[in-house]
């Protein structure tokens, strides 16, 4: 009886998160051969491809996307490392969380706001320049909307790297990489080539999958494509968008075929992946017999660290832009700083923030409790320890592309009777928070001591009883990391919130993306401070709370987190 | 004298110093034990002379290597050979792989490099297990794995850290006699630190007390 609620519950789990996702795969393949009754399309075949691939700068749009999405993901896992290398063992590098937490907080239309504000032509960047450089116009080159999309890459690193040094911080928890370094300088190899040779390969396995999720995430975005990539042709993503958007009815077919297009995509890059971990495997262990001390590792990690200052100082000036410019009132070119300074763009009349904070903050609560509930149900039931197949079907709304499932979510939704509005839009955030929530989760969860749980039951605690009273409590710290990942990943939703919502739902996020195209700077910031302070503040509690706890009960104080042995 | 350690003494970040300074000399070919009480630092003296302590932790006294002034030299350039408690084979690496990674850089070329392999797995005992999983091994095969793969870096000096103490008593004795047999072979000086009387003895070498600070004063 038991085993069948549990098998029960786990179903309704996949059900609730996974079904949605098929659902939506299903309508955009049928829609991207033709098929789609709902609009009275029932023509199979490859029509729409055809528009799809006569569309003029398609070829572009798909190099672009495959440039900028896996010169990020290489760059930002080679930028990550390195810092997570430079820091172990120091006193800094224990309270990594704190420093990053910021930018892993801040939702990407935010951070792409910001860098524009930084980078463009007028931006912060070249005012400062100004004088030096003798400049009396603003150039006409810039780093947003270059046909190479450094801009968007410069974007996709920010939120990359405080991502993947995180998950490589949590994994080395596990390692004993003090050990291993010393086994291996005593053979004479330097920290640098230690930390390629043997604490990269042993890593690897447990990060896999986030970085995936990142590679994805980069290159099919849409939020700080439409915000920092170029525009003609754009990325891959944002032909799609545009496709759906378009008021033609056949175009969504054409978008079918495109999001069809990105999966295609990602997937090969996912296979690509994984020929090149073999490459490096066969590689490496060639390299490795030569027994070579490796002088170029530690060049190339002092690149990399080298590199993290200037995109921690860049992301930083992105916020600090976004902070300046919404209390601005006067600030003409080339002046460094406002000349005036206002709180009148927080106090616009009318179509004020307030509506859309509202959605935001209903959006995050809602999901963000749900997802907790929902990933810790899922955790309570597992009966073996380990990864099984079933637990990384949980990630496949992150593994594939947004753009790619969601236009026929929407569809798929409608046939159920579910229309554009708030249950759809929740819904498809809570298919992106959850499995951030269940990654979050699964370590602590795993490294839980069962004793504790035993001997609650040994003195008479139901199984209830033993999750709230004892389970719940011990492991507070990562249950509120949890949470607040999952309000930042809900309030950062650009693209359920549009195509879910029909275009009728504001939140913060949708509102700061729209503005962002040409709107006031200052009105845009204002969107843009909001929908960051909701996730930095649910950071904050995430941090402070468990420390504040941390004095009263020592034991809480995670000692392998502190050692890294 | 090869290895050679004057008035060295540790202190741990905010704390009073590990044990009284130590001065000791190691020949080649000789196996010096330090003993003392757990919880004295004998692993600490053990990384401070290899170059592995910490940061933070404050070091005075004077260490050298065949006259090779050694503070302040980073571990990797320090060429000392180390053995642990638990015999630490790279898990991601087969056993060869293991002591290919050992093995020193001057032998040049895939079939001398492979040779010498073949040969240190064969001086263990440990003929055609190269392809093997180290986590497959015994403790024993381990322990002579990992001791081949600390001597074929070639070092000037090696240091024991409790090398016998996880191992079964019954095959305890066979180790130790392995690995003492064959540093001497090499004559470079090595340091073991135990708190098994046995393993003194067996090393057969001088033996120097570990005491804390405050024993050593009175």
């Amino acid at each position: 009886m038991k085993n069948v609620r549990r098998t029960g519950l786990r179903a309704l789990i996949i059900a609730v998160l996974i079904g949605p996702v098929l659902l939506g795969v299903a309508q955009t393949l049928s829609a991207a051969f033709g098929w789609l009754p709902a609009l009275g399309e029932r023509t199979i075949g490859l029509a729409p491809w055809r528009t799809l691939l006569d569309q003029p700068g398609l070829a572009t749009s798909v190099q672009l996307t495959l440039w900028t999405g896996i010169s990020a993901t290489v760059i930002g896992f080679a930028l990550a490392f390195g810092l997570v290398a430079s820091l172990h063992g120091r006193a800094m590098g224990r309270s990594l969380m704190p420093w990053l937490a910021p930018f892993l907080a801040a939702p990407h239309a935010a951070i792409a706001i910001g860098l524009a504000f930084v980078l463009a032509p007028s931006g912060w960047l070249l005012r400062l320049l100004a004088a030096p450089l003798d400049l009396t116009h603003p150039p006409a080159w810039a780093l947003v909307g270059d046909p190479l999309g450094i801009g968007l890459i410069l974007g996709l690193l920010v939120k990359e790297v405080p991502f993947l040094a995180l998950i490589m911080t949590a994994s080395l928890s596990h390692l004993p990489v003090r050990r291993w370094l010393i086994q291996a300088r005593s053979l004479g190899y330097t920290p640098a080539a230690t930390w390629l040779r043997v604490v990269l390969p042993m890593m690897w396995p447990q990060i896999r999958l986030p970085t995936l999720i990142v590679l994805s995430y980069a290159l099919s975005n849409v939020d700080m494509a439409l915000i920092l990539g170029p525009a003609n042709p754009p990325v891959l993503a944002v032909t799609v968008l545009r496709a759906y958007t378009a008021p033609e009815l056949s175009s969504l077919l054409t978008a079918g075929a495109g999001a069809a297009l990105q999966a295609i995509g990602v997937l090969i890059t996912f296979a690509g992946v994984w020929a090149f971990e073999r490459l490096i495997g066969v590689i490496g262990r060639t390299r490795l017999r030569r027994g070579r001390r490796g002088r170029l590792s530690g060049v190339a990690l002092g690149l990399a660290q080298a590199l993290n200052p200037i995109l921690l100082g860049m992301a930083s000036a992105a916020i600090a832009a976004l902070a300046v410019w919404s209390v601005t009132w006067r600030w003409s070119w080339p002046k460094p700083l406002p000349e005036q300074l206002s709180m009148a763009a927080w106090q616009q009349p009318g179509d004020s923030w307030i509506g859309p904070l509202g959605h935001s903050l209903l959006f995050a609560g809602v999901t963000t409790a749900l997802a907790l509930m929902l990933a810790i149900a899922w955790l309570e039931t597992e009966q073996r320890r380990g990864a099984s197949l079933l637990a990384g079907i949980l990630y496949l709304p992150l593994l594939l592309p947004q753009i790619g499932f969601l236009p026929g979510l929407q569809f798929g939704f409608l046939q159920l009777g579910i229309g554009p509005g708030l249950l759809a839009v929740g819904w498809a955030h809570l298919l992106f928070v959850f499995p951030y929530v269940l990654l979050v989760l699964v370590g602590p969860w795993r490294g839980y001591d069962p004793l504790l749980s035993r001997q609650a039951a040994s003195l008479g605690a139901g199984p209830l009883r033993r999750l709230f009273r004892v389970k719940l409590p011990v492991l507070l710290a990562p249950v509120l990391a949890a949470g607040a990942i999952g309000v930042a990943v809900s309030i950062a939703q650009y693209l359920p919130t549009l195509i879910m919502g029909g275009g009728r739902i504001n939140t913060l996020t949708t509102e700061a993306v729209s503005l962002a195209s040409g709107a006031d700077r200052r009105i845009t910031a204002v969107y843009a401070i909001l929908q960051m302070l909701i996730p930095v503040a649910a950071y904050g509690i995430a941090i402070i709370a468990p420390m504040l706890r941390g004095r009263r009960h020592r034991l809480l104080r995670e000692p392998r987190y502190a050692t890294g042995d | 004298m090869p290895l050679a350690i004057d008035s060295l003494a540790i202190q741990a970040p905010g704390d009073a110093p590990l044990f009284a300074p130590v001065t000791l000399s190691v020949d080649a070919g000789t196996v010096t034990t330090v003993m003392g009480p757990s919880g004295v630092g004998k692993t600490t003296l053990l990384h401070a002379i290899a170059g592995h302590l910490p940061a933070g932790f404050e070091l005075t006294g004077h260490v050298t290597l065949n006259g090779r002034p050694l503070n302040g030299l980073p571990a990797e350039q320090r060429r000392i050979g180390m053995m642990f408690q638990e015999a630490g084979l790279f898990p991601h690496l087969s056993v060869g792989d293991n002591l290919a990674f050992g093995l020193h850089a001057t032998v040049r070329g895939r079939r001398a490099r492979s040779q010498a392999v073949d040969r240190a797995l064969a001086a263990a005992g440990l003929e055609g297990m190269g392809e093997r999983d180290p986590a497959t091994l015994s403790g024993g095969q381990r322990a002579r794995a990992a001791l081949m793969q600390s001597l074929l870096a070639e070092p000037e000096a090696i240091l024991l850290d409790e090398p016998f103490s996880r191992l079964d008593q019954a095959l305890r004795t066979g180790i130790r006699t392995f690995v003492l047999d064959h540093i001497r072979a090499r004559s470079i000086p090595a340091l073991l630190v135990t708190h098994d009387p046995a393993d003194a003895e067996a090393a057969g070498g001088p033996v120097i007390p570990l005491g804390e600070v405050a024993a050593a004063n009175t």
